[in-house]
């Protein structure tokens, strides 16, 4: 265990951003903290690096307290902060060398610069790269010490899906040397895709603390099957069908909710009205669906 | 220590790849000098005292002027400027001392100045043929104690203002009253005698005092000393006890 969190509370005058939180995170896994916009996040992430003075609770993060051993502490960890910038006159390796100063022991950041695919950028100063070089930026800056625990927030807010797609590779690599991530995010695939566990955050509280798949799990392998049909069609015939929980009308498609085998259900049953559904398709459970369940409310933007 | 000189020399390559500052403390005071040179030259005249000329007077003066405006308008704006975009945060999240940060920045802000200087000096002696009387060491003595004090002081209105705005509003507040009383921008015997009693005992008077009395081989104001001496130890506990990342 390289984090353990017990009882975190954090409160902003009245405001309580953070109430009752208690994780720990293994060795050598990505965990992730999700949940909506303003559920209180970032905050308990930045009292874990010790950015913050929680109001409540104990933290250990490497057997130390991030507040009162924060300089030690900050040798042994990377932080991508989802608020922070450098110079924008600042160079990009000239960034590199710099960070590179203020730790006792650093890698070579000339690998880093290849690795994270700004060689070509390393004269080029930081207010002209682009949002996911920038980002890449702080990511290599974060892993300049070696560090044993990575935070990541929100790494990949403002980039373009491929690019998105491209940081998620490196953050795999990230874990496949060795090293714990922390990954906080709003994006649900981003979550699915990487978190080996996840705790889920809503209104400051745990609502949930499980790995991905566990968590689809327990929505009891629910599925949906979308489709066109005539407006003559009574939808609600389908109800009758095994399996199936709801059947809605959304945009004039029909949407059929249920578990089990629903697709073949669905269509045997369209058959024996001699309706032959055109764009019939299917959705699974995803995390998207576990949150609405958890917080009532959908984190898309 | 290594964390020091790199910060240091990054904080002045920064300085050097931003054309306004760069303007205002090295090209605007060499300006001055060209232009008031032009106009009155720098033949003998008793007014500036026993074989001295217009230029041997206002060098000193323009020196004042570099060091109010590192430490009045550059260190509020640019410290204030770095912590409103998080900046300084960037650095709260690494093991160095908020203690270096504080001290390489004063250090690059007052080795500018001393460069501002140099470049006045050096244009002064090529262009007017200045003339100086004092003792090179300890001009360079009480230049340093005024910047470093006036950087202290600077560094408190960075401290203190809440935006890189007010920083800058508060900075001038301070510093264009004190420099045109100061007897910089023309002679304190203009002024009515309760002003000058008063401008006496500005900061940026002592510095005006200091320098001249220094360039013209006159010693030391004592009066002047101590209150640049105080203001440095002053200023330098309060930066360094209020100074906060975020």
């Amino acid at each position: 265990m390289v984090i353990d969190v017990r009882n975190l509370h954090k409160k902003y005058g009245q405001f309580t951003a953070v109430q009752d939180v208690s994780f720990s995170v293994n060795r050598g896994e990505i965990f992730g903290i999700i949940g909506p916009n303003g559920a209180g996040k970032t905050t308990a992430v930045e009292s874990i690096v010790g950015l913050r003075q929680p109001t409540g609770g104990q933290i250990r993060v490497l057997g130390l307290d991030p507040h009162s051993d924060r300089r030690v502490l900050s040798q042994r960890i990377g932080i991508q902060l989802q608020q922070a910038q450098i110079p924008e006159r600042m160079k990009v390796w000239e960034a590199l060398d710099l960070f590179s100063s203020f730790y006792d022991k650093t890698v070579p950041w000339e690998p880093l610069l290849a690795a994270w695919g700004l060689a070509e950028k390393r004269k080029t100063v930081f207010g002209n790269l682009s949002g996911g070089q920038k980002q890449r930026l702080f990511i290599a800056l974060a892993l300049l010490n070696d560090p044993e625990i990575v935070f990541l927030d929100e790494l990949t807010t403002g980039l373009d899906p491929q690019a998105r797609r491209a940081t998620w590779e490196l953050v795999s690599a990230i874990r496949d040397r060795g090293k714990t991530v922390v990954l906080v995010t709003h994006y649900m695939d981003e979550a699915q895709a990487l978190c080996d566990r996840m705790a889920i955050i809503d209104h400051g509280r745990i609502v949930a603390l499980d790995s991905p798949q566990a968590l689809i799990d327990q929505m009891g392998n629910k599925q949906r099957v979308i489709f066109s049909a005539p407006k003559t069609f009574d939808a609600t015939s389908l109800c009758r069908i095994d399996g199936v929980t709801q059947v809605n009308r959304e945009n004039g498609r029909v949407v059929v909710q249920g578990q089990g085998a629903l697709l073949s259900n669905v269509v045997l049953a369209l058959h024996d009205q001699q309706i032959a559904p055109i764009d019939i398709r299917t959705e699974t459970a995803d995390l998207e669906d576990v949150l609405i369940q958890l917080t009532g409310r959908a984190v898309r933007e | 220590m290594n964390a020091y000189f790199k910060l240091a020399w990054m904080q002045l390559k920064l300085f050097g790849r931003e054309p306004v500052a760069l303007f205002f403390t090295l090209a605007f005071p060499l300006m001055i000098l060209l232009l008031f040179g032009m106009i009155f030259g720098n033949a003998v005249d008793p007014q500036y005292g026993d074989g001295y000329g217009y230029i041997d007077a206002l060098v000193p003066g323009l020196a004042v002027i570099i060091i109010g405006t590192v430490a009045l308008m550059s260190i509020p704006v640019a410290t204030a400027t770095a912590r409103e975009q998080k900046i300084l945060r960037r650095y709260k999240a690494t093991p160095m001392p908020p203690l270096v940060y504080l001290v390489a920045d004063i250090t690059t802000n007052v080795f500018i100045a001393l460069i501002g200087l140099v470049i006045l000096i050096i244009a002064a002696r090529l262009v007017f043929d200045l003339r100086f009387g004092g003792n090179w060491v300890y001009v360079l003595g009480g230049f340093l104690l005024s910047a470093f004090s006036f950087a202290a002081m600077g560094y408190i209105v960075a401290v203190l203002s809440p935006t890189a705005r007010i920083a800058q509003v508060v900075g001038q507040v301070l510093y264009f009253p004190m420099m045109i009383l100061s007897g910089v921008a023309f002679p304190p015997d203009i002024m009515p005698e309760g002003v000058r009693a008063a401008a006496n005992w500005l900061p940026l008077t002592q510095v005006v005092n200091l320098l001249q009395n220094l360039w013209f081989g006159q010693g030391w104001s004592i009066q002047s000393v101590l209150i640049l001496g105080l203001m440095l130890v002053v200023g330098t506990v309060v930066s360094v006890y209020t100074f906060r990342w975020e």
